[in-house]
């Protein structure tokens, strides 16, 4: 017992690591990707194709002078980069990157990921409060009100889930899924996939709902009085959460960490090599979804408030209590009253 | 029981290290060379009137209020939805009523005209 949790504790360490790697090189990747997108060269001075890149932005944002205006609120204001990066860090908690390798398996961790993401709301609506600027101001009050509205449609999502595999445990969730694509719960839940992944959008604050920080209007909206690092931890914990969204799709969606057909394709495969490919698996599926919020974000124009609130109230709201007495009365059914 | 959050607890710690190491590192070797200027609120150039801290619309007030409600409800689902496989019609009834009575406030919602943002 005790080395099985000496074992967790390492893996914590070990996640925390990569994650934290996978984050900063989002950054690179995003830029990338929207450079070929527009036909440009993108990041290629730093190192070998620019992959140092990351860590020359860090290094620069670290050296850069701290300024904090005068009508700010000093304390609450250096307090919410860091609510904002921490939050976005540890809602990976409950994710398994394979059989048996999570940090930790509690019965209610698909409720821990949404309180999670709730408490992140902070971070940004402090940042604007405490700057005690227009454009942050208002950049803070959009990016709350989008982000509480959104997560309801998040939360009814996973109620569909949640029926079906009688479990709140991200790791029962997982199993439940198996090998076969076609108990994947994108498959047997296509209607509450859609809702989660555009409500996971708004709770990115990526385009094409990225009011919050809509540069035409808002400079940059609720970290428009930041900079250096204070300014930097926004920007990781922007790409954390996109990070963390894509890998909670990925488990809750995609199955996981779970091969494709693997007792087919790859019957001999056990042990350590097993335990990579499934971890390799959980990667590729996760940037799959990575690239795909890049790519939406490279083409779609952003959309208007009204139309967002609207979005999110008046079809997302309604369709998700939908998809749970759909899926309901479809489990009644299948059990036979 | 308790075991299983310590490595939870090993995360929060670290992600905690990281936002703090951070920001402490940066207010250290950081240049200082404030003024007057520069620490005034950014306003694209103009002198800043006032303070930010004013009245701003009543809607988002009304949302924050709509959220706790519907996710309160959410939230009721969630142990309804582990346990409705073994409870069969009797919770699905149940719950089309909780939905039925939420979704008659939904509507007069809609109708009083609090989501429309103009």
């Amino acid at each position: 017992m005790k080395l099985e949790l000496l074992g967790h504790l390492i893996l914590t360490v070990a996640i925390f690591g990569s994650l934290f790697l996978f984050v900063a090189y989002a950054v690179y990747f995003e830029r990338k990707v929207a450079a070929k997108m527009q036909n440009r060269v993108g990041p290629d001075r730093v190192g070998w194709y620019g992959l140092l890149q990351p860590f020359a932005d860090i290094l620069k944002l670290l050296l850069k002078e701290e300024i904090i205006a005068t009508q700010a609120t000093k304390f609450v204001h250096t307090l919410a980069p860091a609510i904002s990066v921490i939050m976005a860090f540890i809602t990976f908690a409950m994710i398994p990157i394979a059989e048996g390798f999570y940090i930790a398996d509690i019965n209610i961790g698909m409720l821990y990921m949404m309180a999670v993401t709730s408490i992140g709301v902070y971070g940004v609506t402090l940042a604007g409060w405490s700057s005690n600027s227009k454009y942050s101001l208002l950049g803070s009050m959009r990016a709350s009100a989008q982000m509480i509205s959104y997560e309801l449609s998040m939360g009814l999502a996973v109620v569909g889930v949640i029926l079906i595999t009688q479990s709140i445990s991200v790791v029962s969730i997982v199993e439940s899924q198996t090998e076969n694509i076609l108990y994947w719960n994108i498959i047997r839940q296509p209607l509450g996939f859609l809702i989660f992944w555009i409500a996971s959008f708004a709770e990115a604050n990526r385009l094409p709902f990225d009011l919050p920080e809509s540069e035409q209007e808002l400079v940059g909206g609720f970290h428009t009085e930041y900079s250096s690092m204070r300014f930097a931890l926004f920007f990781f914990a922007e790409y954390t959460h996109l990070i963390v969204a894509s890998s909670i799709l990925t488990t809750v969606y995609l199955g996981g960490y779970q091969i494709p057909f693997q007792s087919f394709l790859f019957p001999g495969l056990d042990g350590w090599w097993l335990v990579s490919a499934q971890i390799l698996t959980f990667i590729l599926k996760m940037c799959l979804f990575v690239f795909l919020f890049m790519w939406v974000r490279w083409t779609l124009p952003r959309f208007k408030y009204n139309h967002l609130m609207e979005l999110g109230w008046k079809y997302l709201l309604p369709l998700g209590l939908l998809n749970v007495v759909l899926t309901a009365g479809w489990l009644l059914i299948y059990d036979g009253f | 029981m308790f075991e299983q959050y310590l490595p939870v607890l090993l995360l929060i710690v670290l992600a905690v290290a990281f936002g703090a190491g951070s920001l402490l590192l940066t207010g250290l070797i950081g240049p200082k060379r404030p003024n007057q200027v520069k620490n005034s609120a950014y306003e694209s150039g103009m002198e800043p009137v006032g303070t930010a801290h004013e009245r701003y619309s009543v809607k988002y007030y009304m949302v924050a209020m709509l959220f706790v409600i519907f996710d309160v409800e959410i939230l009721f689902m969630y142990p309804w939805a582990v346990q409705f496989r073994m409870l069969g019609l009797f919770a699905f009834i149940e719950m089309i009523l909780f939905i039925g009575l939420l979704f008659a406030g939904y509507y007069y919602i809609i109708k009083k005209g609090v989501l429309e943002w103009e």
